[in-house]
């Protein structure tokens, strides 16, 4: 289904964009329960690629290998590969540190979970768990980052304020500039608007669209519409697996499965 | 006015619809409920209020006798003598020395064990290991007495042969292990309790396990940790039979713990065993070591109460 649709976007004449990552053949069990089954997908570059699908479809599972956020708990077991490109390693070996993976895919939860700390010690967190202790590059860095997250003329006059005053919306853009203070490769979103109102929704958005030419997105989402505004490509899965990968207009105008055309006209899930 | 005609109205209506009739069973019930428990939460307010009553005022004819600046200044504490002082200063040294030692065994080492066990053990090694920390702090306060007096402290005198039979170390190393369990089983349920999405953020990050419990879990866990601490100051200020074993009766104001000295616990034990006439200087000392010894910790109370306030966070 992948090469078909790689094809298809070939023929179609849309240039491709270098990929990121390959997924190949990825299955995943919590103990006995398979919940990802045979996944084949690629990660373009610089892209958004949505991931959308019924509630337990496996989609945040799926988010969740990117980063090995399995490992933290016993029981978990993952097959097959997740390349990364350019280094062409597989993140799902185990000879590779899930730790070093996380120093490079990044990750912004459904619930906004800054740190008991201030504004500015948030952001610096993942500089500082990586040793960073220079304190102008921490500044400009934090800069950089609330930058880039849309939230420096907010927040600049009151770095060292507590994050919990922040209100929900400004909370997750915070959470963002954390992930983004680290310089990821790949950031991974996990339905990143469901606990916000529809204008600090509006607002995220807008962030996702402006930072995929600085990093490349992966995001789960709920919300239809939401894949369908800020994604260049778009998954659906559903048990498990992946029925359909393809470009988001093509998903959402003209699908080529009837399980993905049901499930985006609503007539099931 | 037109409240009262709404409700008489009201009134009426009620009266006349049997379905919905006022059901004065029930809110009586209700009412004998609620009564219950309004007894039962004065009842422990005026216990608490008694006592403080009592003390307060055994305490007030005891200054009577003894100038407030005596008490506190006074570097002797002989009131059973003939010649007389009633200076607290050796007994508060006292407790404070010997608290500080079981605090300087039972603060970090209660700290280690809640990180290893809330944020490293697994789940088999946690479950086995609970019920002998909590078999610790079952253990009744004589057994440790005895346990610092027959065996600690010829231990310690294999390291320091000057060692005295009776000392504040001993008493307090000991007193230190007794304290572990309520300082470690506080830590780790303050600990467990903070959001799984808070420790998931820190490793998303790149942070290691003990990154994640230093730098976010114990940070969010900030006001039961006070509270695991400050309860674990007032055991040590409180404790009474380690020290009164192990540490000697002897009044003595010093800030070594290598010698022997009473705090105040250990002498009212050692008053209120005597048989000292109601109403005598003797008999109201212990009433004026009492009230000290409540105020100390109340301090400290209200320190963590404070410290809680200050940083408290809601998930």
């Amino acid at each position: 289904m992948v090469k078909n649709s790689l094809v298809e976007s070939e023929a179609s004449g849309i240039s491709l964009d270098q990929y990121k990552s390959i997924v190949k053949n990825l299955s995943f069990y919590y103990g006995n329960f398979n919940a990802l089954k045979n996944i084949d997908m690629v990660l373009h570059e610089k892209q958004v690629t949505a991931l959308i699908g019924p509630s337990g479809c496996g989609k945040s599972t799926f988010l969740r290998c990117f980063n090995r956020m399995h490992d933290l708990y016993p029981g978990n077991r993952y097959e097959g590969d997740i390349v990364l490109y350019p280094d062409n390693e597989n993140i799902l070996s185990p000879y590779v540190d899930p730790i070093e993976v996380r120093m490079r895919i990044s990750m912004v939860f459904q619930k906004p979970n800054p740190f008991p700390k201030s504004i500015y010690e948030n952001v610096a967190y993942g500089l500082r768990v990586r040793g960073i202790k220079k304190r102008a590059m921490l500044d400009e860095k934090v800069e950089d980052a609330l930058r880039n997250a849309a939230l420096w003329g907010e927040v600049k006059d009151r770095l060292n304020d507590l994050a919990f005053n922040l209100s929900g919306g400004q909370q997750q853009r915070l959470c963002i500039a954390r992930a983004l203070a680290t310089d990821p490769e790949i950031l991974l979103f996990d339905e990143p608007t469901s606990a916000l109102d529809p204008i600090a929704t509006a607002s995220i958005e807008e962030l996702i669209a402006d930072l995929k030419n600085k990093v490349t997105i992966l995001i789960v989402t709920h919300n239809m519409q939401q894949a369908a505004r800020v994604s260049d490509y778009t998954a659906y899965m559903y048990l498990g697996r992946l029925i359909e990968f393809d470009i988001t207009d093509t998903i959402f105008i003209k699908p080529k499965n009837k399980e993905t055309e049901d499930y985006i006209t609503g007539r099931f899930g | 006015m037109y409240s009262k005609n709404v409700k008489s109205t009201c009134e009426k209506i009620s009266r006349s619809t049997s379905n919905l009739q006022y059901s004065y069973k029930r809110h009586i019930k209700e009412k004998v409920i609620e009564l219950l428990l309004f007894l039962a939460a004065f009842f422990s307010i005026l216990i608490t209020f008694s006592i403080v009553f009592m003390l307060v005022k055994e305490s007030f004819a005891f200054f009577q006798q003894v100038s407030i600046w005596e008490f506190l200044t006074d570097t002797q504490w002989t009131p059973l003598f003939n010649d007389a002082h009633y200076g607290i200063l050796p007994l508060i040294s006292g407790t404070l020395v010997s608290s500080t030692v079981a605090l300087l065994v039972a603060l970090p080492l209660g700290t280690t064990i809640a990180i290893y066990l809330s944020e490293f053990a697994s789940y088999t090694v946690r479950e086995i290991t609970k019920p002998f920390l909590e078999l610790l702090g079952g253990i009744p306060t004589i057994v440790y007495g005895y346990f610092a007096l027959l065996f600690v402290t010829p231990l310690l005198q294999i390291i320091f042969p000057d060692l005295p039979g009776f000392s504040l170390l001993s008493a307090g190393l000991v007193m230190g292990i007794m304290i572990i369990p309520y300082v470690s089983s506080m830590t780790e349920d303050a600990m467990r309790s903070v959001p799984m999405h808070l420790r998931e953020g820190s490793y998303a990050m790149g942070a290691t396990r003990f990154q994640t419990a230093i730098r976010v879990v114990m940070p969010a866990a900030f006001s039961g940790i006070a509270a695991a601490y400050i309860l674990g100051i007032s055991r040590a200020v409180g404790e009474t039979m380690v020290v009164a074993i192990a540490a000697g009766m002897q009044p003595n104001l010093t800030w070594n713990p290598m010698e022997q000295a009473a705090t105040i616990t250990a002498y009212i034990v050692q008053v209120s065993l005597g048989d000292l006439p109601h109403g005598s200087i003797g008999y109201q000392t212990i009433f004026a070591a009492g009230l000290t010894l409540l105020l100390i910790t109340l301090i400290f109370n209200i320190l963590g109460h404070l410290l809680r306030k200050r940083y408290r966070q809601a998930y």
